[in-house]
């Protein structure tokens, strides 16, 4: 297979690798994919009160399309406000690294890793109590 | 050391220097049809069929005349398994074959069942892709006119124990057909002391040319007969028509001679950079885990799964993809291949890996490294060497390897599946 320059750049130089704490109120991390499937992202976004994402961070496991579709989507949301960011569709993402058919649910799976990450944030300040995104309740 | 390093023999393997030079005069002034008896164009040409012929048939001890020149093994395979299904359909309608067999085996009972021709009997393979001699001891019925079980698996390179299985058909006066497309380069074969009426061979898994194979077809003790599935002429005993490809036929001779020649040293030599290769990876780093037999196996063939980094994302740090973009160019690409599903076309895994029960998550993660004849010590370094920093790299990018570290039990987490 073929990959655009954007795809082999990403894979070759992620940004945004890493970890945020995930008790931080202002961290929202949202786990999507499971690992028979071949791909698992995890999307973690730092949000400010007043609704802008400061930083953002992934860890992807899955192919050189999923890992730069995580990466590409790290870079994306920063400086943007939350409607912002769920205004963001995977097609987007489809656009800007050139992916083939075969690999638009990596895309998919990027924006909804974003959303989950939104919809944790959103739960922690609703004062919920939080469940851990990845951990099932007993 | 900018030249790509090619472990993926059992994919194909390169032309030998030598099977070029043994084909190349049939390119030219020696181009007469073997069929032709008329003039020494075709004399030539039929001498040159006939040298091969004996060369392919002495690899695995057979007579000359019972090697059937085909296009390669997959039609090899058709025409065994359709061919007795058809001829012997009076006697019964039952073939027995296992569930990790190659495509060719496989899609071919398929299309039997699907046709009515007849039924199959799909065994199961332990963890080690071995299948149970008992198991087809019970599968076979007064209505089996076959088993096909290969020789060597192509992805795992598990060995299956063919004497054995031989001798059963043999009591049970059952044909038995062997896909010995893998392995026949690198592990004796011998058609009567294992009782196979029936092999495939392929040249280009020999360092020949592609586009020939060859089908043994025993003529004697007992006389194994077939219906042609090709028509036309009446070529190879009337099995398979169609004008020889005398230079792919030459070519695969030669193949088999050197094969024959260097088989021992080789398979002795391929297996202790197997063996360097996989203490290499495994002792640098952790949950690596072998897929198929830890000793039955290919000389060749390390099957791997590196827990948490998706097969493709490996084969794109190490297949030279990367190397479009300058900070990488000067590194050696690797050839190897994955069990995982972004590689398939189906974009599902292996149907091998799952068939010995490895769990898609780890399916998805296997590395087929196949070495073989022009492989050094130093090709192994320089893999294991960057397998390694590929792997350490992809898992620092894995959240599943972050959560494995966490003490996170990832068969207990509910996963968002698509």
């Amino acid at each position: 297979m073929a990959y655009s320059d954007k795809v082999l750049d990403h894979y070759s130089n992620p940004r945004n690798v890493g970890a945020l704490d995930k008790s931080d109120p202002s961290v929202g991390t949202g786990v999507v994919g499971a690992p028979e499937c071949g791909d698992v992202m995890k999307l973690q976004l730092r949000i400010r009160d007043d609704g802008v994402v400061e930083d953002a961070k992934f860890k992807t496991f899955g192919c050189g399309s999923a890992i730069a579709s995580s990466s590409y989507v790290t870079e994306l949301v920063k400086g943007k406000t939350v409607d912002e960011v769920l205004a963001i569709k995977n097609t987007h993402i489809v656009e800007e690294l050139s992916l083939p058919p075969v690999k638009i649910h990596c895309s998919v799976l990027a924006e909804d890793g974003i959303k989950a990450a939104i919809a944790d944030w959103k739960k922690k300040r609703e004062g919920a109590p939080a469940v851990p995104a990845q951990k099932k309740t007993a | 050391m900018k030249t790509p390093i090619y472990m993926d023999y059992h994919a194909t393997t390169p032309l030998d220097p030598r099977v070029l030079d043994a084909m190349l005069p049939y390119f030219g002034t020696v181009f007469g049809n073997a069929a032709s008896r008329s003039h020494g164009f075709g004399w030539e040409a039929e001498k040159a069929v006939d040298t091969a012929r004996a060369q392919v048939a002495a690899l695995i001890n057979a007579k000359p005349k019972d090697i059937v020149w085909t296009s390669g093994a997959t039609e090899s395979d058709d025409l065994a398994i359709m061919g007795v299904a058809e001829f012997y359909k009076e006697k019964g309608n039952h073939i027995v074959t296992q569930v990790t067999e190659h495509k060719a085996v496989l899609d071919t009972c398929r299309h039997l069942e699907r046709t009515g021709k007849a039924t199959v009997t799909y065994l199961p393979v332990d963890t080690t892709g071995m299948i149970s001699v008992d198991d087809l001891r019970k599968a076979i019925t007064d209505k089996t006119v076959l088993v096909s079980i290969m020789f060597v698996n192509n992805e795992v390179g598990t060995i299956q124990p063919i004497a054995e299985i031989g001798k059963i058909c043999r009591e049970r006066g059952v044909l038995f057909h062997c896909d010995a497309v893998q392995g026949a380069s690198l592990l004796p074969i011998d058609v009567d002391a294992m009782h196979v009426d029936l092999l495939s061979l392929s040249a280009h898994k020999m360092y020949g040319p592609k586009g020939v194979g060859a089908l043994y077809v025993r003529s004697k003790g007992p006389r194994v007969r077939l219906t042609p599935i090709i028509h036309g002429g009446g070529h190879e005993r009337g099995m398979r028509s169609g004008t020889l490809n005398v230079p792919g036929i030459v070519g695969f001779g030669k193949a088999a001679e050197l094969a024959k020649a260097s088989m021992a040293d080789e398979a002795q030599r391929i297996a202790g950079l197997r063996r360097r290769l996989h203490e290499g990876i495994v002792s640098q780093l952790d949950e690596v885990y072998l897929n198929g037999h830890p000793v039955h196996r290919h000389p060749g063939n390390l099957n791997l799964s590196f827990a948490y980094v998706e097969g493709e994302s490996m084969l794109m740090g190490l297949n030279g993809s990367v190397h479009a973009l300058a900070s990488s160019a000067s590194l050696p690409a690797i050839a190897v291949s994955s069990g995982s599903a972004c590689t398939s076309a189906t974009l599902e895994p292996s149907y091998v890996l799952k068939a010995l029960g490895v769990g898609e998550d780890l399916a998805h993660t296997s590395i087929r490294f196949g070495l073989g004849r022009f492989n050094t010590q130093e090709d192994v370094d320089y893999v294991i060497e960057r397998v390694v920093t590929e792997v350490r790299r992809l898992r620092d990018l894995s959240p599943l390897y972050e959560m494995a570290k966490e003490g996170i039990d990832l068969a207990s987490v509910a996963w968002q599946r698509e």
